[in-house]
This record gives structure tokens, C-alpha cells and sequence, in this order.
């Protein structure tokens, strides 16, 4: 299959990550190599194999909807980066 | 020192939990040279010595009062910095305790660290943590293995007598190993992932990594279990491991994929595979060759699914709410991105961008959804195989430590080292790392006793037995 210096730029647009010119092709490279490992998969016909989700099946998990103490405003706040005394700051989103 | 030492030591009156901190402190300090440890708590461990040896005297101290451990960076405590050997965690103070955290802490362990992992837990070698990398115990110019090499090499190194783990394709398992000690991953769902930080969630499992199997025996007992904050764990009940050990071992049926023999294999770890199926066949165990035909696809199937759920997990580090945000930026877009760039390292981001491209548009069937089937048809590979034994027995890795800096230009021969680990974690069957025995080159050599989901039983029993047969 094989991807292209611009398909993994858009997939880091999408992943919101930027790459550098020389790391791009880099990173191009090493993801061509692995996902040729992966064309292996292909190798074997899985059309009547149902895709796995859970090793264990838990069933559905409730319950009861009941409203209980939440951590505090000045717990959370701690850890974000930029802050006012209540809020978390983030850059002008309307022009 | 085991648990069992500590414990008898405590019980009469030979030692205190003050002077076993003070004991294991200069310890850490002197086994710095191997960068094991993120944070030491030494003020906070030695206040809680002086608490728990209060509660000694007054009689109500925890099944593991004065055990002290070292926890793997990427396991919650609360108020105390979580890293994930990462820059985009290196200021994160979580407001909660992880259960498995919450649970040992309630028998009067002695939290003494965090120990140092992988960034992110995508590692097989402890390289890729943002603190700088762990070195092997056993020889310093090379690796521990990873992602829990933190956790492997301070108990190998005797800085800790026991640690926690968490194993997503291996990262117990193999650290344990290449470092020369005993490490478990436990079915999926036996213990609760409440505040152990996201990788790939279907994999993902919180163990020990002890110097015998007795004391991964007694800590597996205490963390396993049901938990309301983590809806895959499972209620099923938690036998007493550490009193089970020494029950009968002869009969049990023993397999050796034959798949996990082959070529890549070190001759020198095969040939001691072979030692070990003569000793158990010796002891009236039986150990036949079995075959798990899809083994060669779990490389490529782990590597879907596991990065299309890291791409996932890792998409709230966004530098808004908590962990690294970038300075001097324009607009939202800008934040997020320029945030996500700095504060990830380069094998981060690698898994992140090979899990959005499997998860995008026209790729999905393709990858992700024949990943999931794979998925399937290697755990019935394992269903099979234990409809006629009780417990397999395969090597953790291909090959013992090797040097540091080998593989960490070359991701996919570091993802080809992962290859007798991963099918484990895609089956959510339980795994259990024992040392046997050393290389010629005086490395450590390790297998793992693989068993049905929920038998950490049967392969406890196993490890013990085989345990005692290497000394």
C-alpha cells in the first residue's frame, strides 16, 4: 500500500502533530517498513472471522445514576498550565 | 529481602519499618548510577514508617506493613507527580490514587518511588522515557528491557525488595526477565486500571515484579478484583495465590509452542528450554510440543490495535486542562498542536501517527477491523491449545539484554523483539516471568508460564515449583 511524504502530512494534521522537513521523510521511511510487515495480514482469507472486541465479555456495566461529591475546582486547577482563579486560559477562540 | 522476610523480621521485633526505610534509602541513593527512579519519597516514606510501626505495636497494622515498593510512573498517586517519562506529564499531579495504589496502601505498604518506564509505555527497551534511560543491573551497557525497566531493574538491583508494573504487549514480562527477576500479567480485567494512565486499553494490566514468586503470589491477591471505577475489571473470586503454592504439581499437562522455537531464537535460550522441559518431565509433568499456527501475525496485528488505541487514549493531551503547553501561540489550533509536538517524544508520536493512519478514512477495514480479526483467531489458537494443557511455557524474549542504543534507531526490530510476549496480551490470558538460569555471557535468561484467562493459580504453582528446581 504505501504512503506518501504528503498522506502523512495529512495525518499528522489530523493527529495534530507537526514534523520537520528531514524528519518527515524520516518518518515516512520507518512507516513504510512497518506497514509493509503488516501487509502480512493478507496473507490468510478472514472473511468469515469475526473481528474480535473483548477477551472477556463484561456485559453491560451500570449504575444507579445517583449525584455524589465531584473533586474541587482548586484540585483540578492545579494541574492546568495556564489559569485564572477559576477558570483554564486558552487563546482567543472568536476573532 | 522478600515479603516473607520483611514480614517475620517485623513480627519479631528485629527490625522497624523506620529502619527498613532507612536501610533501602541509601541503597536507592547508591543505585542512582542505574536511573531506575523518577521521583524517591524519602521524607514521606520515612513519615510513614513511623506510622505503620505505631500501628505494629498497637496491633492493627495491614497484611503488608513495611513491605516497601517502587511503583512504575505511569500508576497514579495522588498529590504526587505522574510522568509517564514524558515532557507532557512532567508537571502532572494526579488528584486521585490508582485502586491497585489504593488497595496496597491499605495494607501499610511503603511507597518509596516512582520508577522510570518507556514514555508513554511504548518501549521495549526504557530508552524513550523524557528522564533519560534505565541501564541493566546485570550489565550497564545495556538496556533492562521496558517499558517497566524502572520497576525491573531497582528490584534486580535490590533498591527495592518488590514493584509494580503495567504489561500492554510485554512490559512486565520482558523487563523481568531480561533482568533476571519474576514478573506477572495478570488476566485482563483481575486487576482494576483505575488511574493507570491510558496506552491501549484492551491490553492494558497492572502486576508485580517481585524477586520470587511468593511475593508476586502476595501482592497479585491484594490488587486483584472487581472495581466500580473500572467497568472491565472482572468479579470473579481471588483465590488465596500465596497459600496455593505448594499444592501437588505432578500431572499437570505442559505445551511448548513450537512456534516460539524457531529461528530468531538465541540456540543458548532454546537450550535452556530444553533443560527445563527434561527437569519438569523428570517431576512427572507432562510437556509436549503444541502449536499456535497464527503466532507469525501478532506483530503486525498488536501494532493496529494498539496504536489505533493510543492514537485514541492520546488525544486528551491537548495542553489545555493539565500536562505541557506551548508558549507564545496565536490560536487553538496552534495550542494543540504545537503542545502535542513538544511535549511527545519521537516513539510517541510514531504509535499516535500509525494509529490515526489505521483508523482513517478507507484504512479501517483494511487495518484496523482485519486486526480485530487476527485478534480472534490467535486467542482461539490459545483456547485450543488449553483444551489439552494446563499452562504453556515459551521464552519472554528472543534474546537475553542487548545494548543500549542497539535498536532505538530501528523501530520495527524493536517491535520484532516483542514477538513471544505480545499474542498474550491480544489473548488477555495471563502471564507469569520467571529467571532460569544465565546466559554465557552471565545475562539473565527467563520463560513464561502461560495459563487460561483467571488461572494465576496453576501458573503461580508452576513458576514456584520451577523456581526452586534453578537453585
Amino acid at each position: 500500500m504505501g504512503v506518501s511524504i504528503k498522506e502523512v502530512k495529512k495525518i499528522a494534521k489530523l493527529a495534530k502533530l507537526e514534523f520537520k522537513d528531514e524528519e518527515l521523510e524520516k518518518f515516512t521511511l520507518q512507516m513504510n517498513e512497518i506497514l509493509d510487515y503488516m501487509e502480512q495480514l493478507s496473507e490468510i482469507n478472514t472473511d468469515n472471522v469475526e473481528p474480535l472486541y473483548h477477551v472477556i465479555e463484561p456485559g453491560n456495566v451500570l449504575r444507579n445514576d445517583e449525584v455524589k461529591p465531584s473533586y474541587s475546582r482548586e484540585e483540578i486547577l492545579k494541574n492546568a498550565p495556564v489559569k485564572s482563579d477559576e477558570f483554564i486560559l486558552v487563546p482567543r477562540v472568536i476573532e | 529481602m522478600t515479603i516473607t522476610e520483611i514480614k517475620e523480621l517485623l513480627k519479631e521485633n528485629k527490625t522497624t519499618c523506620c529502619e527498613l526505610v532507612e536501610s533501602y534509602l541509601p541503597k536507592i541513593k547508591a543505585g542512582e548510577k542505574y536511573n531506575c527512579f523518577i521521583t524517591v519519597f524519602e521524607e514521606k516514606a520515612r513519615k510513614k514508617a513511623e506510622e505503620i510501626d505505631k500501628k505494629i505495636k498497637d496491633g492493627h497494622a495491614g497484611e503488608l506493613a513495611g513491605v516497601i515498593i517502587g511503583i512504575k510512573d505511569v500508576i497514579c498517586i495522588k498529590g504526587e507527580r505522574t510522568t509517564c517519562g514524558s515532557r507532557m506529564l512532567e508537571n502532572y499531579y494526579p488528584p486521585f490514587n490508582a485502586t491497585a495504589v489504593e488497595k496496597l496502601e491499605k495494607e501499610d505498604v511503603i511507597i518509596i518511588g516512582k520508577t522510570n518506564m518507556d514514555e508513554f509505555a511504548m518501549g521495549s527497551t526504557t530508552e524513550s522515557s523524557y528522564l533519560g534511560p534505565t541501564l541493566n543491573p546485570n550489565d550497564i551497557t545495556r538496556i533492562p528491557g521496558g517499558s517497566s525497566g524502572g520497576s525491573a531493574a531497582a528490584v534486580a538491583a535490590d533498591l527495592v525488595p518488590v514493584s509494580l508494573g503495567s504489561d500492554t504487549g510485554g512490559s512486565i514480562r520482558q523487563p523481568a526477565s531480561l533482568c533476571g527477576v519474576v514478573g506477572l500479567k495478570p488476566t485482563y480485567g483481575r486487576v482494576s486500571r483505575f488511574g493507570l494512565v491510558a496506552y491501549a486499553s484492551s491490553l492494558d494490566q497492572i502486576g508485580p515484579i517481585t524477586n520470587n514468586v511468593k511475593d508476586t503470589a502476595i501482592l497479585i491477591k491484594i490488587i486483584a478484583g472487581k472495581d466500580l471505577k473500572d467497568s472491565t475489571s472482572v468479579n470473579v473470586d481471588v483465590p488465596d495465590y500465596p497459600n496455593s503454592l505448594n499444592k501437588d504439581i505432578s500431572g499437570l499437562k505442559v505445551g511448548i509452542p513450537k512456534e516460539y522455537c524457531e529461528e530468531g531464537l538465541d540456540p543458548e535460550i532454546k537450550e535452556r528450554l530444553e533443560i527445563l522441559a527434561s527437569h519438569l518431565k523428570e517431576h512427572g509433568i507432562t510437556v509436549e510440543d503444541v502449536s499456535l499456527p497464527h503466532s507469525k501475525y501478532s506483530i503486525a496485528t498488536y501494532y493496529i490495535i494498539a496504536t489505533a488505541e493510543a492514537s485514541s487514549n492520546l488525544s486528551k493531551y491537548d495542553g489545555v486542562k493539565y500536562g505541557f503547553r506551548e508558549e507564545n501561540i496565536r490560536d487553538l489550533n496552534e495550542l494543540f498542536t504545537k503542545s502535542r509536538t513538544k511535549g511527545f517524544g519521537a516513539e510517541v508520536k510514531r504509535r499516535i501517527m500509525l494509529g490515526t493512519y489505521v483508523l482513517s478514512a478507507g484504512y479501517y477495514d483494511a487495518y484496523y477491523n482485519k486486526a480485530r480479526k487476527f485478534r480472534r483467531l490467535i486467542k482461539e489458537d490459545f483456547d485450543r491449545a488449553f483444551e489439552k494443557f494446563d499452562c504453556l511455557i515459551t521464552p519472554v524474549s528472543p534474546t537475553t539484554a542487548y545494548k543500549l542504543g542497539e535498536k532505538i534507531d530501528d523501530p520495527l526490530q524493536m517491535y520484532l523483539s516483542d514477538i513471544y510476549t505480545i499474542s498474550i496480551n491480544l489473548a488477555g490470558i495471563p502471564g507469569l516471568a520467571i529467571p532460569f538460569g544465565k546466559s554465557s555471557e552471565g545475562l539473565p535468561i527467563g520463560f513464561q508460564i502461560l495459563g487460561k484467562h483467571f488461572s494465576e493459580d496453576t501458573i503461580l504453582r508452576l513458576g514456584h515449583f520451577i523456581e526452586k528446581l534453578d537453585m
